[in-house]
């Protein structure tokens, strides 16, 4: 059974294996071997019987093929409504032939599988909404992202990802040591301008235990200044783990279950070992939607929830803005219009419409939604992995327009986006399209317009 | 043949359809995995329960849900092709006389006018639905010769009763045939995509139970439909 060095059935899990993938650049040989890659047909069938039950049997069984999910999907939409970008085709045409051949697929077929359920979909989970039935097309997306993914038919970035969590639990080579020293380095940075600042590394029994996006740790240190900033201000009680900080999951968009697993136990073990009240994750959607959402089956938590109770960043700043514990000058208000990128992930996916519309209360004197909006709303178009994938670059470039439209639409031209994927979409979109549009997180926004009260402001000299 | 039409096939029918509902519905729910489904069906049951509900009731209202309201062509085609499919048979007065001929009991009825008017109603909802696939390329695209067939299944006893009503010269001829293609279409429910008939509930209770108890129903008022 021909098996590439690169590309193969077997999970990345030594370093050693990490750089070489790393090193085929683009991942040409990757694919190149891909196209040599068997099916094995006895794994794949035992697979279905094992995993694929009832639920995902009976979508596949009752659809209607009514069409009624076409137009919810995005994709669809931005190609001008293609009918091979109608989900239940895309979904039929894949999942359902395998489960209809008892897992008799060949190598192209394979191919073609993993080129929609990774270039075509990103799970946004919209489809699920406007189907009569409840048929859930992003649920069996995901689903089918395992199935490619144990055959080793998985985009060359996503096995790298997949390989990351399993080496450094983390989606980038960002080791405990080097993120302990950028919590120390960026403590030391801010000392001056804010006196008493902390980054409490494994204290127990705070209030707070804080997680983050690796990219923070790696490219935006200055994220990790802002929520420290905002913590301080608040008077919170927090801490950051020095292992299981990572709330990503590359795993997840890659359809590794053992590697997503992996990741978020070393979340919850640094729960169990700091034991803090509750959890803040940073402002990434499918990140909170890994580790909190979806996590705990991961996991094998039985209550459905993790250790501690989770809350997205934007829950945190709510209540912060709520209570008060963060005062901010309503005077500095963002007076031009500004519109909201609802993720799919915290939002559609866990219910924190509200949340996000109570923050722009605060902050925004002309807060313009999209349309549609909350759960309704369209994926950026860069979600389930896709904003990472060379493959499908010009697949994700065509689907940012249903987004774009959106955003143009409002007026605005500052986008609000407490979500690293929609950011990275949104900021790939206007650098294509040329709209002239900006997009923010909340913590820079946060940080301009709060009353920092006089004890806090660094002692002039 | 009548005798066997209106006495061993159609205890036989009777038999196949309640016994296989019921069926379906043990092997969907035992076929549910809370680990591989990710949802605690046990757990946080209140929840579960609530969103079960909602994502079932919003639905069952024409224009109840945003998708229904984004289709109101489709809509009035499906609820009035499926109100004439339910209803007109169990409280038609020509099927309830033989209800309580044979087995002594008898449900409301209905007038022969709005009988004929409700089976009109599915035949003409089924033509357009038909169309609707011809016409529309994103419904074109995902049909297959099946639906067709499942939605002739679910026309025939209509479309037969009507003859067998109005056709006097051929009576016993069209009688007949409309018994057995409702003996068909009974029969073919759990082994046919026209399971939807207890799968529409099972399926849309359970992507409920996944918003109620996972996907946020703990921490909003619940989905928006
Ligand atoms: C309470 C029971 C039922 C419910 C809630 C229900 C619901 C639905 C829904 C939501 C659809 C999809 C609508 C669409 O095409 O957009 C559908 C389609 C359909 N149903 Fe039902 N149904 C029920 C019972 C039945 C029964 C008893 C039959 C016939 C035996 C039937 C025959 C059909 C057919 C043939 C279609 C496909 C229509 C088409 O070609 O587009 N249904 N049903
Ligand atoms: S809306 Fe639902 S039933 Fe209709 S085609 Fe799409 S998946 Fe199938
Ligand atoms: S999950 Fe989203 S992207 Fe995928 S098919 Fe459904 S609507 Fe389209
Ligand atoms: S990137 Fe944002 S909008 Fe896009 S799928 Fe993820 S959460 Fe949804």
């Amino acid at each position: 059974m021909p098996e590439g060095t690169l590309c193969n059935k077997i999970p990345v899990n030594t370093k050693e294996e990490l750089l070489t993938l790393l090193a085929d650049k683009s991942g040409k040989t990757y694919y190149e071997e891909m196209n040599h890659l068997d099916v094995d047909h006895a794994a794949l069938k035992t697979t279905l019987d094992k995993s694929c039950k009832s639920r995902i049997r009976t979508w596949l069984e009752i659809c209607a093929h009514c069409g009624m999910c076409a137009d919810s999907c995005f994709f669809y939409l931005a190609n001008n409504k293609d009918p091979k970008q109608v989900p239940s085709y895309k979904i039929q045409s894949t999942l359902g032939e395998i489960v209809k051949r008892n897992g008799n697929v060949d190598n192209a077929f394979m191919q073609k599988t993993m080129d929609i359920a990774w270039g075509k979909c990103t799970c946004c989970n919209r489809c699920g909404m406007y189907c009569p039935f409840g048929i859930d097309m992003g649920v069996m997306f995901g689903y089918l992202r395992g199935l490619c993914f144990s055959q080793g038919f998985v985009p060359w970035e996503l096995k790298i990802g997949s390989g990351m969590h399993r080496i450094y639990r983390a989606q980038m080579d960002v080791t405990s040591e080097d993120w302990v020293d950028t919590c120390q380095w960026r403590m030391e940075e801010n000392a001056d301008d804010w006196p008493g600042l902390e980054i409490p590394i494994d204290k127990e029994n705070a209030d707070i235990i804080y997680t983050v996006n690796a990219r923070e740790p790696k490219h935006y240190p200055e994220d990790l200044d802002e929520a420290a900033i905002l913590f301080h201000l608040a008077g919170e009680n927090w801490t950051v783990p020095s292992v299981g900080w990572e709330e990503t999951s590359l795993a997840m968009f890659a359809g590794d279950w053992e590697g997503c697993r992996l990741q978020v136990q070393a979340v919850y073990d640094a729960m169990e070992r700091l034991k803090p009240k509750r959890m803040v994750v940073t402002e990434c959607g499918h990140a909170y939607r890994a580790t909190v959402i979806e996590g705990p089956y991961w996991a094998g938590l039985k209550s459905g929830k993790t250790p501690v109770p989770s809350f997205h960043y934007v829950e945190w700043v709510a209540e912060a803005l709520r209570t008060g514990k963060l005062k901010l000058d309503p005077s500095k208000k963002i007076k031009e219009p500004v519109t909201y990128q609802d993720s799919c992930n915290y939002i559609r996916n866990a219910g924190l419409s509200d949340c996000a519309r109570e923050i722009m209360s605060y902050i925004a004197e002309d807060f313009r939604e999209m349309r549609p909006n909350r759960e309704h709303n369209f994926c950026c178009g860069g979600g389930g992995g896709m904003n990472g994938l060379g493959r499908y670059r010009e697949e994700r470039n065509v689907g940012l327009k249903v987004k774009r439209d959106q955003i143009l639409a409002t007026g605005a031209k500052l986008v609000i986006s407490p979500c690293h994927n929609c950011w990275d979409a949104i900021r790939d979109l206007e650098e294509i399209y040329k709209v002239g549009i900006r997009w923010s997180f909340l913590k820079p926004i946060l940080l301009k317009m709060v009353i920092v009260p006089d004890h806090m402001k660094p002692v002039e000299e | 043949m009548y005798d066997f039409v209106t006495g061993p096939l159609a205890w036989l029918a009777f038999l196949v359809f309640f016994v296989g509902v019921v069926v379906r519905v043990i092997q969907y729910i035992r076929g549910l995995d809370w680990k591989l489904d990710r949802v605690t069906y046990t757990v946080n049951v209140s929840y579960g329960i609530k969103g079960a509900l909602r994502s079932i009731f919003f639905w069952l209202f024409p224009f109840g849900t945003r998708s229904w309201r984004s289709y109101p062509f489709l809509t009035l085609l499906v609820f009035s092709f499926h109100i004439g499919i339910l209803f007109t048979p169990i409280f038609l007065i020509a099927h309830n006389v033989l209800l309580l001929e044979r087995w002594g009991f008898s449900f409301w009825t209905i007038t022969e006018a709005a009988a004929d008017f409700m089976t009109f109603l599915v035949l003409v909802s089924a033509i357009f639905l038909v169309l609707r696939r011809i016409a529309l390329p994103e419904v074109r695209i995902i049909t297959i010769a099946y639906d067709y067939l499942m939605l002739a299944v679910a026309v025939a006893p209509f479309f037969t009763g009507l003859m067998a009503h109005y056709q006097s010269g051929n009576y016993q001829f069209w009688l007949i045939l409309h018994i057995l293609s409702g003996e068909i279409m009974l029969m073919a429910i759990p082994f046919t995509k026209l399971s939807h008939f207890v799968g529409f509930f099972l399926s849309r209770g359970q992507l409920g139970m996944d918003y109620g108890i996972k996907r946020g129903g703990m921490k909003s008022k619940g989905l928006d439909w």
